[in-house]
């Protein structure tokens, strides 16, 4: 147990320095740290509640996933029996599917034929499974259309997936310091923000979906009395943001739509000075507004943002140039912002915020001060008693320790981990629990050494037999670290990290360090008894 | 230089007979920590409950309490807990779960803020929808029951089955006794808590481990030692070691209590609780004597490697035959 031949001791030495010196990245400042070489890049991450910062979850609603989709289904079936010139009754959205009444026979069969173009192979042609994403069936004169679960998940993820683009998008704009936007199970997308003061700002703008369309305002009656009667066949009653708010009655056609716009910019209206949203169309865009408005001169129009109605201008005169403003009574942030959502286009799907964590700077810097002075007075008191019972041994249980935490912090910074403040918490603990692989030991040979052996003997002995208590005793530990790592988040984990590296570099030690220095020593030494 | 021996190298206490005091103390320890768990519950905090926490510092000792509480009353948030803590001008509110979904959460933050009022700092804002603190709760349950689990299944392949049963009723017994502990003082049980009852519950198991190798080795060298004795030599030899790293690990926590700052108190505490109090007390006092009811004993191993010997010979014998 004792001998180590030089190479063996040469490589246990130079393993532990490097991946102690794996800490350096994470302490050198930012410039040198740039001009690393890229597999150097890598450094210990401060999680949220000691940097301060955000920390928010959205998730994709599937109830309103599922009822856009029962809508695009319904107007798709009914462009694909007009074109089909089949006749039909009563197409609705009835519960989780659309239905609609065909004539029996001839027609009965083409429409099915034709309803059946709309299922759609899952994964798309080129990885299909054969699952189609709606379900078509037929009886006697009713067609029921259905979207499959299999489809609507695919169609969740797919909505997350681009809601996390456009999220990414919408965030750079803020011009924060590495924000992180993850996935998080099948309908969840998880934002991180450090170093954020006003979280407001951001969920505002994660918020919204920022559907933005340009619709004609329907004269033919006014909002009140289609409020109190029945609106006309394809108008909506919407609200402007006033408080309070002033209904307007809007035709659903919509004349173009926010994926036609190109830029928005905020800026000021030259004559009334007030912030504004400047904004360009593409070909497409400008010219589909250059006919709407040439054809409807005199009336007025919408811009609807999310349903809720901007500002409702009068066209003076044709816009042919694919570019306007906004004006809707903006601040400038307002102006700011609703530029930076037209920018980054609209989600998907509306997302709702479902958990939200902001740690100001304040507290953050209190923490990093609380968890320094802890982990110091923490060490400090333990390498003191372990000095106080063990005398050398005791020096070299502390050297042994503090190469450990060196390397926890290294295998930290190899990982790219995040240290939260219960992940010091978990290395102050690892402190208290590493020496207990010295003290295994030590008290090991001081047993050996009573039941009459020599020295040198008693000092084997120790270290075979309370090596194997070590191990048992450290995977169990670690049984519980893993499954906390597996079950928690954000501050937790960070704990779980720590106190698990802890516990691999913790045997680690044990059989390798604190091994070959006692072995360093006894050669030197050649003890009669053993000192401890 | 004198070295500190804090257990004499000749201590030999009876820890087996001592079993009978330390088993009833347990069992109505236990009972307590079980009636107090009942009946006055857990005080979940909002990972678990939902709702708004909401960490809030005045500047320059400009902080009214009775102030802070008017305006938050009148904004009919229905359940609104204030608390002053620490000397600077802190304040901690809490806010129950709104009814109406995630959205009506999400709203108390923007409500507080304006009814606050400027020139505050917001330390911590946290909100918790309904969604997710119900989510939160299952994977903490969940994530204690696979931990036991695991350990359990590797102490049965490490040890005899009788180690293993008698390392989760103490296990168990320590979990019993923290929960207890929580629901007496009402510390703040969230996801850190269930961080501490993890680490409480390796802890613990590894102190209990250390123990039961040295009892396992006993048994193999001294077949003719009775069990009683045998059980207190292998506590009494290991006595120096538990206790010299039960003043480690308290230190280190002691440290966390006193200086880790407010954020990680209640973990610190309630792993002092577990870790310092419960923890080596049942390796000693609970975990080892157990194993005299689990029918651990110097007659029954000797039997069973005579069993394994013949085994070993008839199959070798076996396998000699043409």
């Amino acid at each position: 147990m004792l001998y180590f031949s030089k190479w063996k001791a040469l490589a246990i030495a130079v393993f532990s320095g490097i991946i102690c010196l794996m800490i350096l990245p994470s302490v050198l400042p930012p410039a040198t740290y740039d001009s690393l070489p890229s597999v150097l890049q890598r450094k210990i991450v401060l999680g949220l509640d000691l940097q301060g910062g955000s920390y928010i979850v959205l998730q994709v609603e599937a109830g309103d996933l599922r009822k856009a989709r029962l809508e695009h289904l319904r107007d798709d079936a009914r462009r694909v029996l007009r074109d089909a010139k089949v006749g039909y009754s009563g197409l609705a959205i009835q519960g989780d599917s659309v239905q609609v009444r065909v004539r029996e026979g001839q027609d009965a069969d083409a429409a099915l034929t034709q309803l059946r173009t709309l299922a759609m192979p899952l994964g798309g042609a080129l990885a299909s499974t054969g699952q189609l994403d709606t379900d078509v069936s037929r009886s006697g004169d009713v067609i029921t259309l259905t979207p499959t679960a299999a489809g609507i998940q695919s169609r969740t993820i797919q909505a997350v997936s681009q809601s996390i683009e456009i999220i990414r998008k919408r965030i750079d704009q803020l011009g924060t310091t590495e924000p992180s936007i993850q996935r998080q199970g099948s309908d969840r997308i998880q934002v991180q923000v450090p170093g954020l003061q006003d979280p407001s700002r951001l969920k505002a703008l994660l918020g919204q979906t920022a559907q933005l369309t340009f619709r004609l305002v329907d004269t033919t009656m006014s909002a009140q009395q289609a409020l109190q009667g029945r609106p006309p066949a394809g108008t909506d009653v919407l609200y402007s943001e006033d408080q309070p708010p002033v209904p307007y009655l809007i035709e659903q056609r919509v004349l173009v739509a926010g994926e036609d716009l190109v830029d928005a910019q905020p800026s000021f209206d030259p004559t009334t000075r007030e912030p504004v949203v400047t904004f360009r169309f593409n070909t497409n865009g400008a010219r589909r507004f250059a006919e709407a408005t040439q054809a409807n001169v005199g009336r007025p129009f919408a811009i609807i943002l999310d349903n809720k109605v901007i500002s409702a201008p009068v066209i003076r005169e044709p816009i042919l140039g694919g570019s306007g403003q906004i004006s809707g009574n903006f601040s400038v942030q307002q102006a700011n912002d609703l530029s930076i959502l037209l920018r980054a286009g609209a989600l998907p799907v509306p997302l709702q915020v479902v958990e939200e964590r902001t740690v100001g700077p304040g507290l953050g810097a209190d923490s990093i001060r609380a968890g320094i002075i802890a982990s110091l007075v923490g060490a400090g008191a333990v390498a003191l008693f372990m000095v106080a019972t063990y005398g050398l041994f005791g020096v070299i249980a502390v050297i042994a320790v503090a190469i450990n935490v060196g390397m926890i912090f290294g295998v930290l910074a190899m990982l790219g981990a995040t240290l939260t403040l219960p992940g010091i918490a978990g290395v102050v603990l690892t402190v208290g629990i590493a020496v207990d692989s010295n003290v295994l030991i030590y008290e090991r040979i001081r047993e050996e050494a009573r039941a009459g052996r020599s020295a040198i003997s008693a000092i084997d002995a120790g270290f075979t037999r309370a090596l194997a208590t070590i191990l048992d005793s450290n995977i169990t530990t670690f049984i519980a670290a893993a499954v906390l790592f597996y079950i928690g988040s954000g501050p937790v984990r960070g704990f779980a990290i720590t106190f698990g590296i802890g516990i691999m570099t913790t045997v680690f030690t044990a059989f390798t360090l604190t091994r070959l220095m006692v072995a360093m020593w006894v050669r030197w030494r050649r003890p009669q008894r053993v000192p401890i | 230089m004198r070295l500190l021996r804090i257990v004499p190298d000749d201590t030999n206490f009876d820890f087996m007979r001592f079993r009978r005091i330390s088993f009833p103390i347990s069992a109505i320890l236990s009972i307590v920590a079980l009636v107090a768990f009942m009946t006055v519950g857990l005080n979940f905090g909002i990972d678990f409950k939902g709702g708004t926490l909401l960490e809030v510092r005045y500047p320059n000792a400009t902080l009214n309490i009775a102030d802070v509480r008017s305006r938050l009353e009148s904004l009919d948030l229905g359940e609104v807990q204030i608390q002053e803590i620490g000397s600077e001008g802190e304040v901690l509110i809490r806010v129950a779960q709104q009814p109406g979904g995630e959205q009506a959460q999400q709203a108390v933050v923007g409500k507080v803020r304006a009814a606050l009022g400027e020139g505050v700092e917001y330390r911590r804002v946290e909100v918790v929808g309904p969604r997710v603190s119900q989510e939160l709760l299952s994977y903490g349950i969940v994530g204690l029951m696979l931990a036991v689990f695991c350990i359990l299944i590797y102490l049965w392949f490490r040890f005899e089955w009788q180690f293993a049963l008698g390392a989760s009723i103490a296990n168990f017994h320590d979990i019993v006794l923290t929960i207890g502990f929580m629901a007496i003082f009402q510390i703040d049980f969230d996801l850190t808590s269930v961080a501490a009852l993890l680490t409480i519950l390796g802890y613990s198991l590894n102190d209990t481990i250390v123990i039961y190798d040295r009892i396992r080795e006993m048994l193999r060298r001294y077949k003719k030692m009775p069990t009683d004795e045998l059980l207190n030599q292998s506590i009494n030899s290991t006595l120096s070691r538990s206790v010299i790293t039960h003043v480690t690990v308290t230190l280190a926590l002691l440290a966390l209590v006193l200086f880790g700052g407010r954020a990680i108190h209640s973990f610190s505490i309630t792993m002092m609780f577990g870790v310092v109090l419960v923890g080596t007390y049942t390796s000693i006092f609970i975990a080892s004597p157990l194993l005299i009811y689990l029918g651990v004993s110097t007659r029954a191993l000797a039997e069973k490697a005579e069993k394994d010997a013949q085994n070993a010979a008839n199959s070798k014998a076996e396998r000699l035959a043409p």
